[in-house]
């Protein structure tokens, strides 16, 4: 396998939409899934005589995702115009940041194969999205453009070419999501591209010093399709490398479908991007207030929580991750245990029903934690009904999923719905009479000792009880009058 | 140092202008003069001087807007300068990507 | 007053005679718009006339008036502005055929504030095409012609604004000043223009040509009237991040303060060259009657003056060549009809939009940022730009305004400088430092040279507009106004 004799050279640029209200230069909305140039005005759509006013928020965010990330945050930072031409940039420049960064230098930590490994940071930047290319929109294959998503604020994070396979990068972009959702400045969504990568590829021999020629692969929005894009991409270049052929510095797009990556149409001339400093917006300034305030603002970070899980609470690692990887359902849990109370044992049982039902049900309705109708305080009742035994395992479960779609309380719930647990003995010892009585065969058989028939006959009673026996009465009265009397004996 | 045709066609194709043969010879005249004289700058000592890209005092820094929301155009007063649309879209001529 | 009489007034009397309840809004336009009827066929002022429009406004001041609400000097003047400015609802043309037919959806900050003045708007002044030109020989509709002679330019950019005035056509107007445009044609047409300091109004929906240059501004027959103006423009706005915080002054209140102990600074560069001998003369004469008024002049140098035009080029073409690139054909402005695809979509638009200026502009300052050039073209003309600006402020800690002429000659014929760019861009020679340095200049008038008038030019410190106006003021109270030009009568 050549690929074993290769080192892979990677880094990422992420661009991250931040959940401002508005946008980045104007005080349109940026609501999603608006009608075409809704959310628009003179300011976004690039009209005669417009000038941008910066968005308080986005410098605030940019600097909390810095401290979050151990970045240096300048005082002093600038943006420039990047001159291009294109139907969804209406200016024909992007306000980005060039030269001067808001943010230099940081990194976060990634776990893989049970190693910790820092990954650094070149710069965190602030810029203004564009719009969208809609194609053959019209009957003769004309486009059309939407305006909507120019101008929404976007952060752009840079790695250093630290990463050294995909499952490093895949490791990084997961960690990088948790914090930028763990800071309530984006959504994490690589679907909706609100949370997009970039990757920069390049492949070198085993001890070489100098790094290979990278191509710059677009169009990867989920971690499987990061992963696919990288490893097709360096087994491309391998084998290029190997068959003695350069490797062309370009962009390449990912092809889900076909798994693979290609050439975008080459550019009529190079790049030449002509930046310069936007001379519309003077320097911004981030002075040792606006720096206190954000760091006195700032959360439990994922890495810090997940070992706080880990070590306080007792949980697994594996969970641990899964809670942290989305803060908004770390939130939760820790909304939900706080309102149980109790240990490591609680602890448990709230993750277990966070990771497992809630995820299934987050995943299935998109939703996610904030939207539920189902509270902290729900889910702890339900686990109060559970360990109280008011609630069978089942029941809890279809409480659960009331409560999350629909909302309510708990207790009402297990009345209307009739939930509540049969654990009254007569009302079982009745129904445990019936099925024997119904079944004179099978207790034959069962007695006689052919076969232990105890659970079909435990499978009968409650269905008998409608699932709502408790199961430990139903269990210890079938015991008692199964095994309690010598085979071959009547009643 | 004279501008030549092929800098000026590559100026000209960065820029998206279209220039008649005329006018590129016109203009790779008309730059080269130009750029003659304002690049009397180069005998100018400029090493440790600050560049003046904006024009305010020192020290000045940005204003920053509240992020609240200000209504902004209806689709039909965002398309009514539009020299085609589609729906409420800018209509362009096919992009191929 | 005849309607002849009534247009010949400066703002300051057409107000004072409104507020005296002598003339009405209505009739002062009136004969505004009968004015331009009559003369601007061979003037060229205006690129559009909003007559019903300016009738309506008239006719709501004068009822403000009638209740008693009329709301200062400015309510129910009929005035016109540079058609750089948006005009919500009324074409905005730049004087580019790219922006035919554009109607803006919103009104830019001074045209704003000038009308919730109660000023009335007439129509859009005739300018170079995206006010590049130093004769308004480059505005894609048509020439402008100056009112003193008619087979001479009026100076550009703002020729149009200038013309208007001299023409009598209206009583104040407002141009942009990005290298002189405002000075320059103030000097042509014997009127008073003001470049404000950078910062000091707000350039929102006034239509980008280098953004870190750009200033709006008043042109008036008086400084009263300029100062008026200024007064109802300036001051901080939320939409112009560049617009200082700092509040505007009170610029009629000093204006008659005299120049007794003004410390006038003369530079010496300011003299050589292609500086007219008679052109000089009424400089020299200004400067002896500031004398006699009590001033000092004091000999100061600005030695880095002469790299002015070369620095100015090249951040004034940089950023204009992307200041311009949203004239694309897609969202607004011109589209070249039947074209495939996106790259002709933008270079036959651009091709068919745009003259040759912007043109040539564009295709400097393209080349000017492109790859290998930025830090020896744009970055060191930032760089001189900060000399040019501490030469200033040197000059500044030995005098209080810095004084000399706007232009090396009076108004120059139609075609006489169009074949040759560079000669063109000479005659903002003495006025592009001001720019480069963000200083606020004024031109007024100090006599003619030739039977043509010629400005004299005062550059201020920072902010310090009202001691720009008093001073000028003082010049003007001494040597009366400026006659009225007689073309115009002569051929009517």
């Amino acid at each position: 396998m050549p690929v074993a004799d290769f080192e892979v050279v990677l880094g990422l640029e992420v661009h991250a939409q931040l959940l401002t209200r508005t946008k980045i230069f104007c005080g349109c909305s940026t609501a999603f899934g608006a009608e075409p140039n809704s959310q628009v005005c003179p300011i976004c759509l690039g009209m005669p005589g417009v000038l941008p006013a910066l968005n308080a928020q986005v410098v605030e965010w940019a600097v909390k995702t810095g401290l979050a990330l151990g970045c240096a945050v300048q005082p002093v930072s600038v943006f420039s115009r990047k001159n291009y031409f294109y139907p969804d940039l209406p200016k024909g420049y992007q306000i980005s940041q060039f030269e001067l960064p808001i943010c230099l230098g940081g990194g976060l930590t990634i776990t893989v194969d049970g190693q910790e490994k820092l990954i650094r940071l070149t710069r965190i930047h602030m810029e203004e999205d564009a719009g969208k290319n809609l194609h053959e929109l019209a009957a003769d294959g004309g486009s059309g453009v939407d305006l909507n998503r120019a101008g929404v604020p976007l952060l752009e994070i840079v790695s250093e070419p630290d990463l050294r396979s995909a499952d490093e990068a895949v490791e990084y972009l997961k960690a990088l999501r948790a914090i930028l959702l763990a800071l309530g400045v984006n959504d994490g969504n690589l679907e909706e591209g609100s949370f997009r990568c970039d990757a920069n590829v390049s492949v070198m021999r085993r001890g070489a010093t100098e790094y290979g020629t990278r191509a710059e692969i677009k169009n990867m929005n989920s971690f499987r399709f990061l992963k696919q894009a990288v490893d097709f991409e360096v087994r491309r270049q391998v084998a290029l490398v190997e068959a003695g052929e350069p490797v062309v510095q370009e962009t390449r797009l990912y092809d889900p479908v076909r798994g693979e990556t290609r050439s975008m149409r080459s550019k009529e001339e190079a790049h030449d991007y002509r930046y310069f400093p936007e001379p519309d917006l003077p320097p911004v300034r981030v002075d040792e207030a606006l720096l206190a305030r954000v760091r006195a603002s700032l959360p439990e970070l994922p890495r810090a929580r997940a070992a706080r899980y880990q070590q306080v609470l007792g949980l697994p690692a594996q969970d641990a991750g899964v809670l942290v990887g989305d803060g908004a359902l770390a939130d939760f849990f820790d909304a939900a245990l706080a309102a149980r109370g109790g240990g490591a044992e609680a602890a448990r049982k709230v993750a277990n029903w966070t990771i497992g039902e809630l995820s299934r049900l987050m995943n299935e309705t998109g939703l996610p934690p904030p939207a539920w109708k189902l509270t902290p305080a729900g889910l702890a009742e339900v686990l109060a009904l559970l360990d109280a035994g008011t609630v069978s395992g089942a029941g809890a479960k279809a409480l659960v999923e009331e409560l999350f779609r629909a909302g309510g309380d708990p207790g009402a719930l297990v009345k209307s719905r009739g939930l509540a647990q049969v654990s009254d003995q007569g009302a079982i010892e009745a129904a445990v009479d019936a099925v024997l009585a119904a079944s004179p065969a099978d207790l034959e058989r069962h007695r006689s000792g052919k076969k232990d028939l105890t659970g079909f006959f435990v499978g009968q009673v409650m269905k008998a009880l409608k699932g709502q026996g408790n199961p430990g009465v139903v269990n210890a009265l079938l015991k008692k009058k199964l095994g309690g009397l010598p085979p071959g004996e009547g009643r | 140092m004279p501008l030549s045709i092929d800098e000026v066609r590559r100026v000209a194709a960065l820029a998206r202008l279209k220039l008649s043969p005329e006018e590129e010879r016109l203009f790779a005249g008309q730059l080269s003069a130009i750029l003659d004289h304002v690049r009397e700058l180069e005998s100018l000592d400029v090493s440790g001087v600050p560049p003046m890209t904006h024009a305010l005092a020192e020290g000045e820094a940005v204003a920053l807007r509240p992020d609240l929301p200000v209504p902004g155009l209806t689709p039909d007063e965002a398309l009514a300068n539009a020299p085609s649309r589609q729906g409420t879209c800018f209509k362009v001529p096919r992009i191929i990507e | 007053m005849s309607a002849g009489e009534l247009t010949g007034l400066s703002l300051q009397a057409a107000s004072a005679r409104l507020a005296a309840g002598q003339v009405s809004s209505r009739q002062l336009t009136e004969a505004c718009l009968a004015r331009v009827a009559a003369t601007d066929g061979r003037v060229g002022a205006f690129l559009t006339v909003t007559g019903e429009r300016a009738l309506a406004a008239a006719d709501a001041s004068d009822a403000r008036r009638a209740s008693g609400r009329a709301s200062g000097p400015l309510d129910g003047i009929p005035v016109a502005v540079k058609d750089l400015f948006l005009t919500r609802g009324v074409a905005t043309t730049a004087g580019s055929r790219i922006l035919e037919g554009f109607i803006p959806p919103y009104d830019g900050t001074a045209v704003a504030r000038l009308q919730a003045a109660g000023a009335v708007l007439l129509g859009k002044l005739n300018l170079d095409e995206f006010a590049m030109g130093s004769s308004n020989e480059h505005s894609a509709y048509k020439p402008c012609h100056n009112p003193w002679d008619l087979s001479r330019t009026p100076g550009g950019s703002s020729g149009g604004s200038a013309a208007a005035l001299a023409a009598r056509q209206c009583f104040g107007t407002l141009g942009t000043d990005t290298g002189g445009s405002i000075r320059l044609p103030a000097s042509f047409c014997g009127v008073v223009g003001l470049k404000p300091t950078y910062g000091r109004v707000s350039r929102y929906g006034v239509i980008a040509f280098a953004s870190s240059l750009d200033q709006p501004g008043p042109l008036g027959r008086t400084t009263w009237d300029v100062a008026a103006l200024l007064s109802a423009i300036a001051g901080p706005d939320p939409h112009d991040p560049t617009c200082a915080a700092r509040p505007a002054d009170d610029y009629l209140s000093a204006l008659e303060n005299g120049a007794r102990g003004l410390r006038i600074g003369v530079p010496r560069e300011w003299f050589g060259g292609g500086l007219q001998p008679e052109v000089e003369a009424r400089v020299r004469e200004a400067l002896a009657t500031y004398q006699r008024l009590g001033a000092t002049l004091v000999e100061i140098s600005l030695p880095h003056s002469r790299y002015g035009i070369g620095a100015y080029y090249l951040i004034a073409t940089a950023e204009a060549s992307a200041n311009l690139a949203r004239y694309d054909g897609v969202r607004f402005g011109l589209r070249a009809p039947g074209v495939r695809g996106l790259k002709e979509l933008y270079a036959e638009s651009r091709e068919q939009g745009f003259g040759a200026e912007p043109k040539r502009r564009i295709m400097l300052g393209t080349y000017a940022l492109s790859a290998g050039y930025y830090q020896a073209d744009y970055l060191r003309a930032q760089q001189v730009r900060t000399l040019i600006r501490r030469d200033f402020d040197a000059a500044f800690t030995r005098c209080d305004v810095v004084a000399g002429p706007v232009a090396p000659w009076p108004a120059f014929k139609l075609g006489e400088k169009t074949g040759d760019p560079l000669q063109m861009y000479l005659a903002d020679i003495f006025t592009i430092t001001c720019n480069l340095a963000a200083l606020p200049g004024l031109s007024v008038p100090c006599g003619l040279a030739g039977g043509l008038p010629v400005g004299l030019q005062l550059v201020g410190r920072p902010f310090d507009e009202a001691t720009l106006l008093t001073a000028a003021r003082a010049l003007e109270r001494e040597l009366g106004p400026p006659p009225a030009p007689t073309a115009l009568e002569a051929k009517a």
